[in-house]
């Protein structure tokens, strides 16, 4: 029987919102995948894209966002930032090869820990879909090579 | 006395990139055949697609860092036609300016610093005076000087009008973004004058100095270095030589107009061959077909340098250039001239040219008007753009989605044009100089005179000491053992 | 025998424009022929690889490497120059980051050769692809290797300064020259190993004369659709995307200055990690919409992202190649 393919996502999520919904989530005993590692930010506008790129070609098959609901950003409206620089990533990435569906961006309240956990649920499913990433680790070590004295 | 069965020739300097060539001897030590190999590829026409291609004229800039004024004009050219928008007349004026600009430079030192030492010292001088600096000695110490005031002037032109002086900025389809200053233009116009006069300068000491040599003349009439090819080159509408724009002409080894072709119909009359020992392709004409590296009205090589030019054109558009044209020929005895080293006149010839247009150009009433883009409003396409860079016909052909991004691109580029044409030459200077398996000190600045003739895309140092094409020949016996090493400018 | 230092400069697979910026220092090329010995540079003088070998280790004081590592040789020489040379310079876009054939990395490298072997003009009927080892009637020809992907010179041999641009613009390139030359006098210290120099630790932007507002993009648009634009105000504000804030400065602003958008070839500003990834960042926050079906359409206006924000730099960004390139190679 072959083991199921076990997604790693790293999940970036909001202190005033989402990370709290997470936190509701846990305090009501609603389970949900332990697939995602969360990294918690003060704001989903802190989200800088390097992180996605750094998650993804250090082995993470997937990053999910998650922020405030529009017009409820603790911070007024950086989440509207998140969004932006998402949509913009997910574009550049998709020209690297990165589907699309392997990062996503989710509102959830402090009150929705239950559609929280569905949403991650559901996420990695979906990249348990599309396979494992395996990005390379680029090998960059200087190696001394024979064929230096093949030169002259 | 051994037999000698391979000559290895590596790596070929003064050539944009890397080359080497590989010579191998019969059972009698004569030449049974020689390869010039091309060892890199990068990859451009692939990885241009999915760009768009208003970026071309800044991608393609980066085939070449010595000649990137000529794909920055080409792919502004192609982009045009991709998205069938005629640019304003100041704005074709102001890349054409730009143009003159380069060529005046690129000219210049190729001359001076590759060329000019096995002319200007000619053939006997020992090995030693055979750079720039005995060129210096020669002519004078003001030279060198000039020389370098004539790389900046060029220089100075290209980055005011494309904002740098390697890899301009400014060419865009419709247009250019530049608008040029009356204070500019004063510059411009005075730094042309000069170049005329140091354009004048040249020739004659071309004149007297090397034509005035009857071993040089000999040389240079001499069959070692001829060869009867096709002959390309971009005429006007009067057939008089234009490096910006016009058609495409093609003569045959008798001087007799074979083809003239616009842009958009190349792919009908060029092709290209491939060998499976280099990176590089071989142009030849579609329409007479590919024989092999030989010479004659029945093999499609054709070549594409300053003899080619002027050879397949009627004339030059400019008064000096004109006269020094018609004196070109007649000194030569007539049209077509197939003697490959009288190229190093012809570019000279062009030089003036070059410096002549740059001033009209630079006085014209409308190159400082701000009218100098035109918004394209149809749909891109596909396009093909045509120039001649200073080593031949460049082209570059782009077929776009709707959104004006690439899904093909095309190259054929100046120095490929004449790669058959080097592969042939190399090989003739080697058969007649290796015979009974023995390489001669002679072989080696020979050889180095039928490839650098082309100018292969690199021919630039000022100060310091090129001409001294590093050679080394190492010739093994049929053990493999090494029984002879010369080398040329190596301590 | 001279008992000047020993400099060296050479081209990996470059464009020999970084050779032609550093002619274009002029009078000053003099300075350094009064300072050094030039005992390799293949465009300009007399020596070959078989000179360079002969060499003692560490004997030429500064080299000055260009071009990128695209096949095997390129790799060889740079690991020769490494052992021959005291300061190794990546001199140059190529040798930093990969610069624009670094593109090639998007694709894998079998269809670099496969397209450029069957163009439209291209006569090939039979299929044939160049050959690293191939018979021929009267011997044994050989070819170089591409590598599976581009990759710069500090990842394949230690680097000790970068020196950034495409190509470095030449009043850096003096400048440079003087420092040195003031280091050999004993007037001035080297910066630490690792440095970038002959180049600003700012943007672009800093450099620019342009008026720069607060943004707040309703549209991007393509340079040919609005072109020329006001010369006074920034590239960015008016639609067109300006690499400007995310590209380290040095150059001067030279391409703003003659209303050309800034593409980024001299690389990350100071303490970026990706390029790319800062440039993302920078555009998005500048759009000016709220419901993602807008910011869609206003991001439409930028059809090729990844080769906007990585022009210059694929090769040495965070991920460096993409699927394509590395699933079809292996790595």
């Amino acid at each position: 029987m072959s083991e199921q393919f076990e997604p790693v996502i790293v999940g970036f999520t909001c202190n005033w919102c989402s990370y709290r919904a997470a936190d509701t989530a846990g305090t009501a005993r609603v389970k949900y995948a332990p697939n995602v590692r969360l990294i918690r930010l003060m704001c989903s506008g802190r989200l800088d894209p390097t992180f996605v790129m750094k998650a993804l070609a250090g082995g993470a098959d997937g990053v999910l966002i998650t922020g405030c609901h529009p017009g409820d950003c603790h911070y007024i409206e950086q989440n509207y930032k998140a969004l932006r620089r998402f949509l913009l990533l997910r574009r550049t990435l998709a020209g690297l090869g990165v589907e699309p569906g392997r990062i996503k961006l989710i509102w959830a309240s402090a009150a929705e820990g239950l559609k929280l956990a569905h949403e991650i649920n559901q996420f990695v499913e979906e990249v348990r879909a599309l396979g494992p990433l395996n990005w390379p680790k680029w090998n960059d070590q200087p190696a001394e090579i024979d064929a230096v004295k093949e030169v002259a | 006395m051994a037999t000698t069965n391979r000559i290895t020739i590596d790596p070929i300097t003064r050539l944009e990139g890397h080359g080497k060539i590989d010579i191998f001897l019969d059972g009698n030590g004569d030449v049974a055949n020689s390869y010039f190999q091309i060892p890199e590829l990068r990859g451009f026409e692939r990885f241009c697609v999915g760009r768009p291609v208003e970026e071309m004229p800044l991608l393609t800039n980066r085939i070449c860092g010595v000649c990137p004024e000529a794909h920055h004009m080409a792919a502004a050219k192609a982009a045009d036609a991709a998205y069938h928008v005629d640019p304003p007349r100041t704005a074709k004026m102001l890349r054409e300016l730009l143009y003159m600009g380069f060529y005046a430079t690129d000219h210049t030192t190729h001359f001076y610093a590759l060329a000019g030492p096995d002319f200007i010292m000619g053939p006997d001088a020992p090995v030693a005076e055979r750079n720039i600096l005995g060129v210096i000695h020669k002519v004078g110490l003001e030279i060198g000087g000039k020389v370098i005031q004539m790389r900046k002037y060029g220089h100075t032109v290209v980055e005011m009008i494309g904002g740098r002086k390697v890899h301009p900025a400014t060419a865009i389809p419709g247009g250019i973004t530049k608008i040029l200053s009356e204070e500019e233009r004063k510059q411009i116009e005075e730094m042309g004058h000069w170049a005329i006069d140091f354009a004048q300068f040249t020739l004659q000491a071309f004149k007297d100095i090397v034509l005035s040599n009857k071993t040089y003349l000999d040389l240079i009439l001499g069959d070692i270095y001829t060869h009867h090819t096709y002959y390309m080159g971009l005429v006007d509408a009067n057939n008089k030589v234009n490096f910006y724009d016009g058609k495409v002409r093609v003569v045959d080894p008798d001087g007799k107009e074979f083809v003239k072709y616009e842009p958009k119909d190349y792919a009908k009359h060029i092709a290209e061959h491939v060998e499976p020992w280099t990176y590089l392709k071989f142009p030849y004409l579609k329409n007479v077909g590919w024989k092999g590296f030989v010479d004659g009205k029945d093999s499609g090589v054709y070549m594409a340098t300053p003899l080619s030019r002027l050879n397949a054109s009627d004339g030059m558009a400019t008064p000096r250039a004109q006269a020094a044209y018609e004196e070109f020929y007649a000194t030569l005895g007539g049209k077509p001239v197939h003697q490959r080293l009288a190229t190093h006149w012809a570019r000279l010839i062009e030089l003036l040219y070059a410096a002549e247009h740059w001033v009209e150009l630079a006085t014209d009433p409308e190159i400082t008007s701000p009218h100098v883009h035109t918004v394209p409003t149809e749909k891109p396409t596909e396009g093909v753009g045509i120039v001649e860079a200073p080593r031949g016909t460049l082209t570059h052909h782009y077929t776009t989605d709707e959104r004006g991004l690439l899904t093909k691109v095309n190259l054929i580029v100046g120095t490929t044009n004449n790669y058959a044409p080097i592969q042939m030459s190399t090989n003739k200077a080697a058969r007649h100089l290796i015979k009974g398996g023995k390489a001669t000190e002679g072989l080696l600045n020979m050889v180095e005179m039928a490839f650098r003739v082309y100018d292969p895309c690199f021919g630039c140092a000022t100060h310091s000491l090129p001409g001294q094409m590093p050679l080394e020949v190492t010739i093994h016996n049929q053990d493999g053992e090494v029984t002879e090493v010369i080398k040329q400018f190596i301590d | 025998m001279s008992n000047k230092p020993k400099f060296a400069m050479y081209w990996a697979a470059s464009c020999g424009g970084c050779e032609i910026a550093v002619l274009n220092i002029h009078e000053k090329i003099l300075d350094v022929d009064a300072n050094f010995d030039v005992v390799f540079w293949p465009v300009a003088m007399d020596a070959k690889y078989k000179d360079v070998e002969e060499m003692e280790d560490k004997s030429i004081l500064l080299t000055l490497f260009n071009g990128s590592m695209r096949n095997d040789e390129n790799e060889k020489i740079a690991h020769l120059m490494r052992r021959k040379s005291q300061i190794l310079v990546s001199f140059g876009s190529c040798a930093t980051e990969g610069c624009v054939p670094g593109l090639a990395n998007l694709f894998p490298v079998n269809e670099i050769m496969d397209v450029a072997f069957h163009t439209v003009t291209t006569d090939n009927p039979n299929n044939i692809l160049p050959q690293t080892s191939f018979e021929v009637p009267e011997g044994t020809l050989h070819l170089p290797t591409m590598n599976s992907r581009v990759k710069t010179l500090a990842q394949v041999v230690d680097v000790d300064y970068y020196m950034p641009g495409c190509p470095p613009e030449s009043h850096q390139i003096a400048a440079v020259v003087d420092l040195v030359i003031q280091v050999l006098q004993g007037k001035a210290q080297l910066p630490p190993k690792g440095s970038v120099i002959g180049a600003g630790n700012s943007t672009v932007c800093d450099e620019c004369p342009r008026a720069r507002n607060v943004k707040m993009i309703k549209a991007f648009h393509r340079i040919q659709e609005v072109a020329p634009l006001d010369p006074t105000l920034c590239i960015l504000e008016q639609g067109v995307p300006c690499n400007g804030p995310a590209t380290r400065s040095g150059c001067n602003a030279r391409c703003p200055r003659v209303g050309a958008q800034c593409i980024g070839c001299y690389g990350p500003a100071e303490g970026v990690l990706d390029y790319g990834a800062r440039l993302v960042t920078a555009f998005a926050s500048v759009v000016d919409a709220k419901e993602p079906a807008e910011i869609e359409s206003i991001l439409d206006g930028i059809p090729d992202p990844t080769g906007q924000f990585y022009r210059f730099n694929l090769a040495d960004s965070l991920m460096r190649a993409s699927t394509s390139n590395w699933k079809k190679n292996g790595h």
